[in-house]
């Protein structure tokens, strides 16, 4: 911790006063803060995995408790005819005293005007969990938007399974490395196709499509126009199909990070996004109440960022040299935090309270979160190049500003559990809150274990290892993906009136999770000892041999994870497919009653 | 003045300027000031095959898994001599075209070894035709890809004089009765990756390593035992080829175990080799010498330790014996 008090003058990466600084006794390694941190950190999900669990489990356990209470009610009536007369009196004079005692008795229809009984059936489509509530709600929605939110999705979920299968594939490398000798199918290739069709393709489609509900039903507006919406699915969808087949293909911009794909693509895409933005903003422009709501705020801030970000990514001028490690620093850090975190954050702003049907706890902590994100997030992405032959002082800003990035961490955490609070028994009952709740303590872990990452001690033992990958699937999966599923499975029924198999969301949440959970722990623990290896000088290859179980179990995390993807999509085709020509079923009066409420 | 709340334009107007501003400070600006280096004296500037085997490296997107800097802390003393500069990327960091952005090098995951001074360390061409024939051959454990589509197969009868042959050995072979060749793209890559060498720098001491504080204990009570670990020295720079068995790769790189070099009662030839490098038997690759690289202390454990493995048993030696010979081959061959 103390390294961070360097002062961070205008040094040179030559000066020595990078020299005053001695490496820590690795002999404690497990007695560093930022590992002590990571650790508490992982516990805090393994924490939350088991409150979930038990969850569940309590209301199972409810189940059997209320079917062992039917069957006493059954074993007294079979024994009520053997009673004598003062006994059933008696009894008779007990129940009086709370109900009539004709409401579903009688010749009558049954009655129940004080809603005891809201719904009785004898076959849950379930045993083991609760029945989880029905999207009662269904919002009125213009087709036109309809469409649009259904089209962005639709990209989104195919690019989720094509990317997640190309990462699945690259995980069972490191397993067998000799699987295929196809050039186009070679790890060096085929990585970047994971990563960027994930990003541009699953994440930044299903953002934009959430987002266009978010816009127009915030600004109380129609949508300024579907055509250039239209228009940018196009564009971005010919982007990413076109880079893949060019990274295949063996052709790439220079290997940087996320910026793969060579610029007459990533202009397509960046022009995808102008139109974007485009749209947002005069919808904005054009809405029908004086204040611009938070998620608007998030939204608009991505998309602007993101645009000067990709231009500054790309334009040459001062990228030759270390100029371009500079960059890419700068590019790679604020591609997740200005464009996939923030607008992220804008959708949550939005999906979580409406689905809790409460507003947000406090509106001025999402302003200061906006304003932080945006001051610190963007000074630290040196911070993947530590201890590089980049300027000291540039290192030290980015270390200083990641240890700030707790700000709008804590700040926009402690809103959204704030917002929950009360709700907590709602969670079992919703198949959508568990995917937010999940979101949201990743976002405090992961951000958080990816500020104690930045500190010089953890770049010691964790720098070019494996726990790189396990932190960007934490943040990307853990955050960016399950929060994005949350706001698909709150919104996609209510628009398109149709609900997805509970039972089916139910495995999609389990096996990514489970599947998160065995994938990030294996490679942050064989990340750690591999890097203790490296520390203390042992011949490179041992550092290989000794992660092969961590590998293996990262490919068995990654199979779980794509599993859940498939299962995903079959929900979405649940949510969406068309309605076919049939008679309405006539509403039973269970549900007319459901509706009512 | 501004209203964000209400006033759509300046919310968008205060996002573009103070990102924008940020991002001058933070990256524009460094990265501009970074690109003024100049190349170190005794830098050679890139040949056309290097040129061209960087290509091949950035398009087979060798960056995903390798690194290529040297950190300034002492665990990476294994990396380079030194800690990386900025000017050590002055030739290889250039944009190379229209297309395409200055190569990202320096790279952010060590799946495999850092390539900062492989020239040095593997500078065998034989060696580095073999690793990427299929690197498991070289390396058991590696979980590097195969290029076998940087190389052709060739029927014996239609070999050319110029047909570079890779000895592959026949368990790794598709077809057994044709030989592997290189393809130009492989020489290419190869030629890369055998200038990838440290440059001494010029005048007194540049940046050095941030020094580990871990304390290390002599190894040993008596004086013989005060050498360095001559397996993990073995491991880190022979086993590459001669295999952390000892037994060398057939048609290759010789084998140690029951070399009657290596049990030799008189060690001078064996040490000479190791000082000197070798290339006197046509059917195994060069050896390179590794004077320079390995000090008396670290010959003699080396030495030692493949003169007790692998049913190896010959007396052990000193690093008086290595610095007598050192000495004595250093004046017939300054």
């Amino acid at each position: 911790m103390k390294n961070m008090l360097t002062p961070a003058g205008i040094l040179t990466a030559a000066d020595l006063s990078a020299q005053s600084i001695p490496n820590p006794d690795t002999g404690n390694w497990f007695l560093s803060p930022g590992i002590i941190g990571t650790l508490i950190l992982a516990a805090v999900v393994a924490l939350v995995a088991v409150l979930i669990v038990s969850m569940r489990f309590i209301g199972y356990m409810d189940t059997l408790k209320k079917r062992e209470q039917a069957r006493q009610k059954a074993a007294f009536s079979d024994e009520l005819p053997g009673l004598s007369g003062p006994e059933i009196d008696a009894l008779l004079q007990k129940r009086r005293q709370r109900l009539s005692g004709d409401e579903l008795g009688g010749s009558g229809a049954a009655a129940d005007e004080r809603g005891i009984v809201l719904k009785v059936t004898h076959d849950p489509n379930n045993p083991l969990v609760d029945e989880k509530k029905k999207a009662v709600l269904s919002i009125e929605t213009p087709e036109e938007l309809k469409k649009i939110v259904v089209w962005y999705l639709a990209a989104a979920v195919f690019w989720l399974v094509f990317g997640t299968l190309v990462g699945q594939y690259l995980g069972m490398k490191f397993v067998w490395p000799g699987i295929d000798s196809v050039p186009w199918l070679s790890f060096g290739r085929l990585r970047p196709v994971h990563t960027n069709t994930v990003f541009w393709g699953w994440a930044s489609m299903a953002m934009i499509g959430l987002g266009y509900f978010v816009i127009a039903r915030t600004s109380n507006a129609v949508i300024y126009s579907y055509k250039l919406a239209r228009r940018a699915w196009r564009l971005i969808n010919l982007s990413i199909l076109a880079g893949n087949i060019l990274l295949m293909s063996g052709i790439n911009n220079g290997g940087g990070e996320y910026r793969e794909y060579i610029w007459p693509v990533a202009l397509l895409f960046a022009l995808g996004l102008v139109f974007t933005f485009l749209n947002f903003y005069r919808t904005v422009a054009r809405r029908n109440i004086s204040e611009i709501y938070i998620s608007n705020w998030y939204m608009l801030g991505a998309l602007i960022w993101t645009l000067v970000l990709v231009f500054i990514g790309y334009l040459p001028g001062y990228q030759d040299g270390l100029g371009e490690t500079v960059v890419q620093g700068y590019y790679m850090h604020q591609g997740v935090g200005m464009w996939f975190m923030t607008f992220t954050l804008g959708l949550v702003y939005y999906y979580l309270p409406s689905s809790l049907n409460k507003p947000i706890y406090s509106y001025s902590l999402g302003v200061l979160a906006f304003w932080t994100q945006m001051l610190f997030y963007t000074l630290i992405g040196t911070h993947h190049f530590v201890f590089s032959p980049l300027p000291w002082w540039l290192q030290t800003v980015a270390i200083v500003f990641s240890a700030g990035m707790f700000i709008p961490v804590v700040a926009g955490t402690t809103n959204f559990l704030m917002t929950m609070r009360g709700s907590w028994s709602d969670i079992s009952k919703s198949y959508v809150l568990p995917f937010f709740l999940v979101g949201v303590v990743f976002y405090f872990v992961g951000s958080t274990q990816g500020s104690l990452q930045a500190f010089r001690f953890t770049n010691f033992v964790w720098h070019f290892t494996d726990f790189n990958v396990a932190h960007s699937h934490m943040t990307m999966y853990g955050i960016i993906s399950f929060l994005l599923w949350a706001c698909v499975y709150a919104i996609l029924p209510r628009v398109m009136g149709r609900e997805p198999r509970q039972l089916f969301v139910g495995i999609h949440f389990w096996l990514a999770f489970v599947g998160l959970f065995a994938y990030m722990i294996s490679l942050m623990a064989g990340g750690t000892l591999r890097g203790l290896s490296w520390i203390g000088g042992e011949a490179f290859i041992e550092s290989v041999r000794l992660m092969q179980p961590y590998w293996v179990w990262r490919a068995i995390g990654g199979t779980l994870m794509f599993l859940s993807h498939l299962v995903f999509a079959y929900n979405f085709y649940v949510m969406t497919r068309k309605e076919k020509e049939l008679p309405q079923p006539v509403p039973t009066s269970a549900s007319v009653q459901t509706a009512t409420i | 003045m501004f209203n964000f709340h209400k006033d759509h334009r300046s919310l968008a107007f205060a996002a573009f300027i103070v990102f924008a501003g940020l991002s001058m400070l933070i990256a524009v600006l460094p990265a501009y000031q970074m690109q003024k280096t100049s190349p170190l004296p005794g830098m050679k500037e890139m040949t056309e095959a290097q040129k061209k085997g960087l290509s091949v490296y950035v398009s087979e997107n060798c960056m995903a898994c390798h690194t290529q800097q040297v950190r300034n802390i002492e665990m990476d003393n294994v990396w380079g001599e030194r800690p990386s500069v900025a000017s050590d990327y002055y030739y290889t960091k250039m944009r190379p075209d229209i297309w395409r952005q200055s190569p990202s090098l320096l790279g952010s995951e060590r799946t495999g070894p850092d390539l900062s001074n492989v020239g040095r360390r593997q500078p065998g061409r034989e060696w580095h035709l073999l690793h990427l024939y299929n690197p498991r051959i070289v390396v058991q454990g590696s979980v590097m890809p195969a290029y076998p589509w940087l190389f052709t197969e060739k029927d014996p009868s239609q070999l050319g004089p110029d047909d570079i042959v890779v000895p592959v050995p026949e368990k790794y072979l598709k077809h057994k009765d044709r030989k592997v060749v290189a393809t130009q793209e492989v020489m290419d890559l190869v030629a890369y990756l055998q200038a990838l060498k440290q440059v001494d720098l010029p005048g007194t001491e540049g940046p050095g390593f941030i020094p580990s504080s871990r304390v290390k204990e002599p190894s040993g009570e008596k004086g013989a035992a005060a050498l360095p670990d001559g397996e993990a020295l073995y491991m880190q720079t022979c086993a590459a080829c001669h295999q952390a068995d000892g037994k060398g790769v057939p048609g290759a790189f010789p084998p140690l175990a029951g070399s009657p070099v290596v049990n030799d009662e008189n060690y001078e030839t064996f040490i000479r080799i190791i000082l000197l490098g070798y290339d006197a038997r046509a059917e195994y690759g060069v050896m390179p010498g590794f004077a320079g690289q390995l000090a008396d202390e670290e010959i003699a454990a080396i030495v030692n330790h493949e003169r007790s493995s692998w049913g190896n048993k010959a007396a052990p030696i000193s690093p008086e014996d290595v610095k007598r010979i050192r000495d004595y081959a250093m004046q017939l061959n300054p």
